[in-house]
């Protein structure tokens, strides 16, 4: 099975952003969505009590940490923050080299009992969140699992939603979706890339 | 990444430092209520070993099943090796049940190397001979880099039996990779022919390079157990002559500086090489030594068999 087009994307290794890239998102746009889902996870939780934000790296751990601090901001409430690494748990490692693990950062006070939304920059065919979920079977068992996106572009190849979108991006299976942040890519933004095989 | 871990020679800074660092994320499972992950579900890993091994067999064992991988062990003794079928015949029916990966130990240093001509597996070298064995290496290396961070540019000093050490052969490669520095100190007849060309400095005076006047502050001491098994002539006098001069006495503890550790392969030989005092000072990692082997040896199978690689049972050439 392919992962996701944005995991493939190294910011060491970028593709050269050629004439059939169009970005979609910008910074701006960016931080207008990062607020609005922090909002929404206000709202839909009650004020955020016994929340805990799970990054799915690389890029899910800095949207985690954005929202966390908006939620902060917006709620004068404190939620726990984590990192969720998924490599091991993935179903495509007999097909693919093997990656470099990322890291897992159990969150202060654990998930045990805790209502866990997992954030990720992109959500594609679901697998990443397959796996994610059965990842955090390893640190416990939360109340409830919710799942944060930046960007749906479509494509589901497991019965798989978010309860959080930034922006829904229909795509064809031929693009690319890349996520850039600045905190790991220099800058911040969403790009499609045309013609570019899954 | 490579395809056998046959020597700490195969292993490049990046390769090195990958291996490592998957480790420690692999350490964390260690602490967790299930230790368990899905990652090498459906691949077989087999433990040939045809010496004696509890800690290294075990560990190896443990690490796979960590990963899902079906582990299975094959010892020499009660084996069909001990009706004297040979090493290839051995490695060639193991490997045609269509296995993943053998982990192979052998008394006979390059035994694995020739193992990896005849079967198309990834090949892991649990230890041959007195050649080298280079997850202890990589286990010696993490436990380092818990207790000290950043190996480049320390200074670690390796003591006693080199000669037929496999351990430190294979520590003195690694480390020099990862930029440390090595002293090896021994008796002189127990320091190993060809050793003016490895990449370290050697000394006969353990007092001298623990204080620091010979090569420099110590960051740490690796000592190393007196093989006794491997020994046929008489390398030192008495038992009691080579731990005065050559074990780790509580006064030579005290020469080293507080922060530096205290290392051991294991098995220990209380009383000759190291002290039951500096064996269980709060300066010694043995013990977390074992536990980074897990770690260590889930990262290697982990990096050696979740690729696209299917199981191939034998090279053609081999059985003809």
């Amino acid at each position: 099975m392919s992962i996701e087009p944005d995991e493939q994307v190294n910011s060491a290794h970028a593709p050269q952003v050629e004439p059939t890239a169009k970005t979609v998102l910008q910074a701006d746009d960016i931080s207008r969505i990062l607020d609005r889902i922090a909002h929404q996870i206000l709202e839909k939780t009650s004020g955020g009590t016994g929340v805990v934000l799970l990054g799915i790296p690389t890029r899910g751990r800095y949207l985690a940490q954005r929202l966390a601090e908006r939620i902060r901001s917006f709620g004068a409430v404190e939620v726990g923050l984590g990192e969720l690494d998924i490599t091991l748990h993935r179903d495509d490692l007999r097909r693919s080299a093997p990656r470099p693990l990322g890291r897992t950062v159990e969150p202060v006070g654990g998930v045990d009992g805790k209502l866990v939304i997992l954030v990720d920059d992109v959500l594609f065919s679901g697998r990443t969140v397959r796996a994610a979920l059965d990842a955090m079977t390893d640190l416990g068992r939360p109340r409830a699992v919710q799942l944060a996106v930046l960007v749906d572009r479509g494509h589901r190849e497991l019965p798989i939603r978010a309860d959080y979108v930034g922006k829904n991006l229909p795509t064809a299976s031929e693009e690319q979706v890349h996520v850039r942040l600045a905190e790991h890519d220099g800058l911040d933004a969403v790009i499609i890339e045309r013609g570019v095989g899954r | 990444m490579i395809r056998h871990l046959l020597s700490a020679a195969d292993l490049d800074l990046a390769t090195a430092t990958t291996l490592l660092d998957s480790a420690e994320q692999m350490f964390a499972i260690q602490h967790r209520e299930v230790k368990k992950l899905p990652t090498l579900r459906g691949r077989t890993v087999v433990n040939l070993f045809f010496e004696d091994s509890t800690r290294t067999r075990s560990s190896f064992e443990i690490a796979g099943k960590w990963l899902s991988a079906d582990v299975i062990n094959i010892s020499a003794k009660g084996s069909s090796v001990s009706k004297g079928e040979s090493l290839r015949d051995t490695a060639l029916t193991v490997a045609a049940m269509g296995v993943d990966a053998l982990v192979v130990r052998h008394a006979s240093s390059g035994a694995v190397a020739r193992i990896t001509e005849w079967v198309q597996c990834p090949v892991i070298n649990a230890g041959d001979g007195t050649h080298e064995h280079p997850t202890q290496a990589l286990l010696d290396a993490f436990s380092l880099r818990q207790r000290l961070g950043e190996l480049r540019g320390r200074h670690v000093v390796i003591v006693g039996d080199l000669t037929h050490s496999r351990v430190a052969r294979s520590n003195v490669l690694l480390l020099a990779t990862l930029g440390a520095r090595v002293t090896l100190v021994a008796p002189p007849t127990l320091m190993p022919s060809g050793v003016a060309s490895w990449k370290c400095d050697r000394s006969w005076d353990l007092d001298d390079v623990l204080c620091g006047r010979a090569f420099g502050d110590v960051d740490a001491v690796m000592m190393l157990r007196v093989q006794r098994e491997r020994m046929s002539g008489g390398y030192f006098p008495t038992e009691r002559e080579y731990a005065i001069g050559y074990g780790l006495s509580p006064r030579r503890l005290a020469l080293l500086p507080e922060h530096a550790p205290v290392l051991h392969p294991g098995p220990m030989n209380r009383g000759l090489e190291i002290s039951s005092a500096a064996a269980d000072s709060a300066r010694s990692i043995v013990l977390d030594q074992v536990k980074a082997g897990v770690a260590v040896r889930m990262s290697v199978l982990y990096h050696l068999l979740a690729g696209d690689q299917q199981p191939a049972p034998v090279l053609e050439e081999a059985v003809r």
